[in-house]
């Protein structure tokens, strides 16, 4: 075998704390070497024409470049030795870089440690085979899960690429957190009449199948050829035969059921359609609160529905849908402000957060769009708004700027003083962060134009004085302690990951940060996709975000997926699993280890032995590490060339 | 230090009759601090001119009228030119000064006495009247050694007259203190 290393300076990334010349000197040494040389920036293209021209001049059969970490270049330089003529699994990298000249200053010491860790990469290169990828073929059908704005876009972008979509939605209606904000910042414009018509595309679209009261239960398979598993809630009521006519709300006696679309600001029927808008525009019984299922009594609703669509015994099912990729579009939840005991949310009724505020902003609200405070109904005159409720708090866990409150804190000050002219609005605040196209324009509009008072500070605490609300805090910029008696106090939740989203992210392996926000490929540059190939990203289950920028995240998902959807063929990556057949004992063990259930159980004349599905594998070794036969090897990283490795350094 | 009720105690009308008589908009101030950041007598005042806007925005006259700075201020006009918002912040302190005095709040007697001494002379002869306001000035204040070094200096350069100048039209420059005393009324 004839062997080329090269050693990059990377600039004085590595060139500044590692002596490169010195390591091409070194690497001359190793077994099979035939070629060395340093050269600054291995990856610019003179750097892969110096590779290729060496492979060509050497008559190389592998090559190692040690350099930055693989994460960044080796898929670039596995292309350069293909465009050389060789497999592009004759490739090793060293990492010099991350590992060894950006973490210490000791130049002997790391020259040394790049010459121990090219040694490595030489020995592992010494028993690399070239590997062939297989093709498998792709199902063009994309899975979205959830229906928010964002999802609802992937959906519509897709389904507009004539791909068929599948959108799961976990409430009875898609709209998500948008469809229950009465305005949206810096238009001031209806929500609901600009989500309204996207909601309707979706109902209307020919290539979307939406299943609403829907969730994920099991996902398997791999990229272009995913099996999910989809558990059907059970609403009571069959949605072939419900018009949305809504008699059944007008009769249901149980009236008190938890209005969840209203924030609980009020109360609701037990058989309910959440909004005027909903889509699907069905009617949805609540269990723990229908008279029929809890106590065996009434079924009015059964008796005024015109086409009988109520079924009191309606079980939930799964269905199966095969699919090749999937957008996780899950947004995100409120944080619980009952969480800060001070300021008195859940337990004073008239403190209550944003996303309530904007259920009594609504004309479809509960209180008709009138500002009544939840207490005793009153207009409230004196209204403060509390920012970072649950956000930049280390306190409770919340370190995070959640992004889009001061924005819509400053639109609820401005629809205040629409609602009610003779109102006083205060803003507490820590910095105003306002970093969109016209958003701080739309934040100064609401002190200079509204006169909506800011002060910066925080709140310390809320207490009831009177009917009033008596809040205390601090104003920095005047440097003294002030106090508001308010009527109403409306305090900016944060947001935070949506409940259950870490269990979801453990079905699609992807993973997800200490918050629970899904986590993206790359923070800059790959910020859609996961490092699940076929699942991406749209929305704020990756992280805060307002409106645009979830709608810009939906179209790039639905962008990558179309753009996935343009091969008919798939390749593998074929770094995977192998079993040999003579060694294996059929124990099993790698079969219940396995996180993708790429290892299936065969049989051998009469014997079971285990059996790797190539296109499954995703090569992350754990069975490798399980068997206790050293039956299943992966290529690339068998036990024999780490042994050699570690053989390598040892003698070095 | 005692808690401000900012919504009771907000006086609207004393911020309604600063922006009249200045012809400026307080809301307009997001409190970026450039003028405390290049106002000279910061070192000498009790609220930095950035605070005094603030106090203005959230109503507080009685600490503002009350307060020092607004009778230090030179009215060098830095906090006006560098201000990202156009406020003339000078203009508003002097505003302050000016309803400070008609209100009663003297909190830096010594800077009101020159100011009245002044005015007084150029009133009585048309324009200042250097020695008759050093007179008068250190006899109301009694800084009788203030500057007293400066005497020896600056009489043999005949910057300092006994007599008063004499102006053509000294008694227009007393007409115009007389109209304005009828506007006042």
């Amino acid at each position: 075998m004839k062997i080329g290393v090269f050693i990059c300076h990377c600039g004085s990334n590595i060139g500044g704390t590692v002596d490169a010349a010195k390591v091409a000197e070194a690497a001359r040494a190793f077994p099979d070497v035939v070629f060395t040389s340093d050269t600054m920036y291995a990856c610019s293209e003179p750097g892969q024409d110096g590779i290729i021209q060496a492979i060509k001049d050497h008559q190389l059969d592998g090559v190692v470049v040690s350099s930055c970490t693989p994460r960044m270049h080796e898929p670039t330089f596995r292309r350069t030795v293909e465009r050389a003529g060789l497999n592009r699994f004759m490739f090793e990298m060293a990492n010099i870089r991350e590992h060894v000249s950006w973490i210490g200053k000791d130049k002997e010491a790391n020259t040394n440690k790049a010459v121990e860790l090219t040694g490595i990469a030489v020995e592992k290169l010494r028993q690399d085979q070239p590997l062939f990828a297989k093709q498998f073929d792709i199902n063009k059908r994309v899975m979205i899960i959830g229906g928010g704005v964002a999802g609802i876009q992937a959906a519509l972008d897709c389904a507009d690429g004539d791909r068929e979509v599948v959108l799961v939605e976990r409430e009875s209606t898609i709209g998500g957190k948008m469809a229950k904000l009465d305005k949206t910042f810096p238009t001031v414009d209806c929500s609901s009449c600009i989500l309204g018509p996207k909601m309707v595309d979706v109902a209307q679209h020919p290539k979307i199948q939406l299943y609403a009261m829907s969730e994920v239960e099991e996902i398997g398979g791999y990229v272009g050829n995913f099996e999910v598993k989809i558990k059907r809630k059970a609403p009571y009521v069959n949605w072939e035969l419900c018009t949305g006519c809504g008699l059944c709300m007008e009769k249901c006696p149980s009236k008190k059921s938890k209005d969840r679309f209203n924030e609980q600001v009020g109360t609701t029927t037990a058989i309910n359609i959440p909004f005027p808008q909903a889509i699907p525009k069905k009617a949805v019984i609540d269990p723990e609160f229908c008279i029929k299922l809890t106590k065996g009594k009434c079924g009015i609703c059964a008796k005024v529905c015109p086409t009988k669509a109520i079924v009191f015994d309606q079980q939930e099912e799964i269905v199966s849908e095969s699919v090749g990729a999937i957008v996780a579009a899950t947004g995100y939840d409120l944080f619980d402000i009952s969480k800060y005991g001070e300021y008195g949310g859940g337990r004073l009724p008239d403190v209550i957060t944003g996303m309530q505020y904007e259920r009594l902003l609504s004309a479809s609200g509960p209180t008709g769009g009138h500002v009544k405070r939840p207490s005793d109904g009153k207009e409230p005159k004196t209204i403060v708004f509390v920012q970072c409720v649950g956000s930049r708090d280390k306190s409770v866990d919340r370190p995070y700027c959640s992004g889009f409150c001061c924005m819509y804190t400053a639109k609820q000050a401005i629809l205040t003083k629409d609602h009610i002219p003779d109102s006083t609005s205060y803003v507490f605040y820590m910095d105003i962060r306002a970093p969109g196209k016209m958003y701080d324009e739309f934040t100064r509009r609401a002190m200079e134009e509204y006169g909506t008072q800011y002060v910066r500070g925080r709140v310390s605490m809320i207490y009831p004085k009177g009917d009033k609300l008596l809040v205390r805090g601090a104003d920095t910029l005047m440097g003294t302690q002030v106090e508001v008696e308010a009527d109403l106090v409306v305090l900016a939740a944060g947001a935070e990951a949506a409940v259950g989203a870490p269990h979801l992210a453990e079905k699609l392996r992807i993973s997800y940060d200490k918050y629970g926000f899904f986590m993206e490929s790359h923070p800059k540059l790959r910020p859609v996709e996961t490092n699940t190939a076929g699942v991406y990203l749209a929305g704020a289950c990756q992280g805060p975000k307002d409106i645009p920028a979830s709608v810009a995240q939906g179209s790039a998902a639905a962008a990558k997926v179309l753009a996935l959807f343009a091969k008919d063929k798939l390749e593998n990556d074929p770094m995977i699993s192998s079993v040999d057949i003579k060694r294996c004992v059929g124990c099993g063990k790698c079969v219940q280890v396995c996180p993708f259930g790429a290892i299936k159980e065969v049989d051998f004349r009469g014997e079971p032995k285990a059996e790797v599905i190539e296109t499954v594998c995703q090569g992350c070794g754990l069975c490798t590490a399980t068997c206790p036969q050293g039956a299943i090897q992966l290529s690339h990283f068998t036990d024999n060339q780490i042994l050699a490795e570690v053989n390598a350094l040892c003698q070095l | 230090m005692e808690v401000v009720d900012i919504h009771a105690s907000c006086d609207h009308e004393f911020i309604a009759q600063v922006e009249a008589e200045s012809e400026q908009k307080v809301r307009l101030c997001y409190q970026c601090g450039n003028c405390t950041a290049g106002c000279p007598y910061t070192f000498a005042y009790d609220i930095p001119v950035s605070q005094v806007m603030r106090l203005l925005q959230a109503g507080q006259k009685e600490r503002l009228l009350s307060c020092k700075s607004i009778w230090l201020c030179a009215t060098c006009e830095s906090c006006t030119t560098r201000c990202p918002n156009e406020i003339d912040v000078a203009r508003i302190m002097d505003v302050l000064r000016h309803m400070a005095r008609r209100e009663g709040y003297v909190s830096e007697r010594n800077v009101k006495v020159f100011w009245d001494t002044f005015l007084d002379s150029v009133e009585k002869h048309g324009r200042v009247f250097e020695m008759g306001l050093l007179a008068t000035y250190v006899a109301k204040t009694g800084r009788f050694w203030t500057d007293m070094d400066l005497g020896p200096k600056i009489l043999p350069k005949g910057k300092l007259s006994f007599k008063p100048h004499e102006i053509q039209g000294k008694d227009k420059v007393a007409e115009i203190f007389k109209r304005f005393r009828e506007t006042q009324q």
